[in-house]
């Protein structure tokens, strides 16, 4: 089965800096990859750059075959991409109702969507008609991530799912995943290693705007020198 | 999120303040006359504060749309002079009508003129937008002179809204308590589509974060657009009610307003339309009680209104929290 989207030698400036030099990696269709590296990498670049929020300067991406390297972000996310940025770009002044709303394009949401968001994340249902900016972290988080998946979704791209929150809440965080896995392909950027580990398939590491790595995130999670070498860190510190 | 009242207590709380100082019918008076300015000034600002909260646009030439919809508003008047000063309610209708009409859609096509050729070429800079649409205001203003020539042109108004009302020993201009209808109605009307909405709702999340909603699959540029033709038009609504209230227009007088107009979206929040409704009254009675009561002091009452208001919220009543 042909990849979900690929990059290939994929180059972005921002301003005078050239974030991404060469970036080359493919997300298999029906499983979650893992964008590892240190900060300053060009993971959230990366991220921007398949979205169309920033423009590649050269390289291409393509999504189910199609180059959609100059599309813009609405049309791409219309072929059914959805982002969920670092900030988590939740509308503060709107209800968590009023923010999933405005995410199904094609008018309410779906009944049944909605009582699955609602498994998932039982604080919207409790939460629904509470302006967004009065959550918590980890509620925005769970809202951000609801939105991106009020209607099915072919990709999600999700930047740093975990920042922030509190050990507890990623416990639940991480068994959302595990459903979110079941419904649509994942390309999620990570900081937390614990949290990479238990839901990778499949992993990219970059480094200084380029992909240094790719490979099974099992094998990545039991080779101890390899992490050290790519990420700097040693396994134990993110237990 | 609760209601943030806080802001709107303000405006009772000015006009007690200002009873002291001012007897009984007098207070009135003015009172009424500050909403009606405020009301006005409301339908001049509510579109460029949207425009700023969506697209980050700093445009100087919103006087333009102003002006034009009021000289638009004067052609058609004057020519139906006869319809205008008859007694008659639907006489003056039939004039008014097409004027409020020529005015808005003139107002209109202006700003969409340039919003597709002055000020989308400079986006995302905000000191050449403030150059170009300034540009733009003065080229707007001298064209102005050259069509309709650069006197004051007197504009009556119509007579079944000219006079005063006596309420006890209080009188109150007619066209007064109208402008304050018509701004009543604007408003009403614009919160009910930033609220009821699927329009209102996608405005609403485009002030605070433009590229989530793109992110979404909405095309921002379009609901830009829209906004900014919308905000023309209703610039150039105000436009006429301004030009009604001074009865008379002269080609300056969008410029002249823009000053206030930036002080109103400042103190109301810049996005916020409900921040707009709630500065833009608080000038008009400010400006009236001072103008009245130590009226040396007026031409600074704005300002001195502006520094107090964002000494207390710094980023205005209603701040947007934009991303």
């Amino acid at each position: 089965m042909p990849d979900l989207l690929s990059l290939s030698g994929v180059n972005t400036h921002i301003g005078q800096y050239h974030i991404l030099q060469g970036v080359d990696f493919s997300v298999p269709r029906n499983s979650l990859t893992m964008l590892l590296g240190r900060n300053g990498a060009g993971k959230t670049t990366c991220l921007r750059t398949i979205m169309g929020l920033w423009r590649a300067s050269a390289g291409s991406v393509k999504f189910e075959d199609a180059d959609v390297t100059r599309m813009p972000t609405p049309d791409l996310a219309r072929l059914g991409i959805a982002y969920v940025p670092e900030n988590m770009g939740i509308f503060a002044g709107l209800t968590v109702r009023e923010n999933l709303l405005l995410a199904a394009r094609s008018g309410e949401p779906d009944a049944r969507r909605l009582d699955w968001i609602f498994r998932l994340f039982p604080a919207m249902k409790k939460f629904w008609h509470t302006h967004a900016g009065n959550l918590s972290g980890g509620q925005k988080q769970m809202l951000a991530i609801s939105r991106a998946v009020v209607e099915p979704r072919k990709l999600l791209l999700v930047d740093e799912p975990t920042k922030g929150l509190a050990p507890a809440i990623i416990g639940a965080m991480i068994e959302a995943f595990r459903e979110l896995k079941r419904d649509a392909t994942l390309l999620v950027v990570e900081q937390n290693f614990h949290f990479a580990r238990s839901l990778g398939d499949a992993v990219a590491v970059m480094d200084s705007g380029r992909i240094v790595h790719t490979g099974s995130m099992g094998a990545l999670a039991v080779d101890e020198a390899l992490q050290q070498r790519l990420l700097g860190l040693s396994l134990e510190a993110h237990q | 999120m609760k209601t943030d009242w806080i802001p709107l207590l303000l405006i009772p709380v000015i006009a007690l303040a200002a009873l002291p100082f001012i007897s009984g019918s007098t207070w009135l008076t003015l009172t009424v006359a500050g909403l009606a300015m405020g009301m006005m000034i409301f339908v001049m600002a509510s579109g460029l504060t949207l425009v700023f909260g969506l697209m980050d646009v700093m445009n100087f030439a919103h006087g333009a749309f102003i002006t034009v919809g009021a000289y638009a508003a004067a052609s058609v008047l004057l020519a139906m002079k006869a319809d205008m000063q008859a007694p008659s309610l639907a006489a003056n209708l039939a004039a008014i009508g097409p004027a409020l009409l020529a005015a808005m859609a003139l107002a209109a096509v202006l700003g969409w003129f340039f919003e597709r050729v002055v000020i989308r070429p400079v986006y995302g800079d905000h000191l050449k937008q403030i150059l170009v649409t300034m540009g733009g205001l003065i080229v707007v203003e001298q064209l102005i002179h050259v069509v309709w020539g650069p006197d004051i042109i007197p504009l009556p108004r119509p007579a079944t809204i000219t006079g005063a009302v006596l309420i006890g020993d209080a009188a109150i201009e007619r066209y007064r308590i109208l402008a304050v209808l018509v701004g009543l109605v604007v408003f009403v009307a614009m919160w009910l589509l930033l609220s009821r909405t699927r329009l209102g709702l996608l405005i609403r999340a485009g002030v605070e974060n433009t590229e989530m909603v793109e992110s979404l699959g909405y095309r921002i540029r379009r609901l830009f657009v829209g906004v900014f033709v919308a905000g023309s038009g209703l610039a150039g609504l105000g436009g006429v009610m301004w030009a009604m209230y001074q009865e008379s227009i002269n080609a300056a007088m969008g410029m002249q307003m823009m000053v206030v107009i930036f002080i109103v979206i400042i103190i109301g929040g810049l996005g916020s339309v409900g921040g707009c409704f709630v500065g833009a009254l608080l000038v008009g009675l400010v400006a009236n009680y001072i103008g009245y009561v130590a009226p040396k002091l007026a031409l600074g009452s704005n300002i001195l209104l502006m520094v107090l208001i964002l000494l207390w919220r710094p980023r205005g009543l209603y701040p947007i929290g934009k991303a």
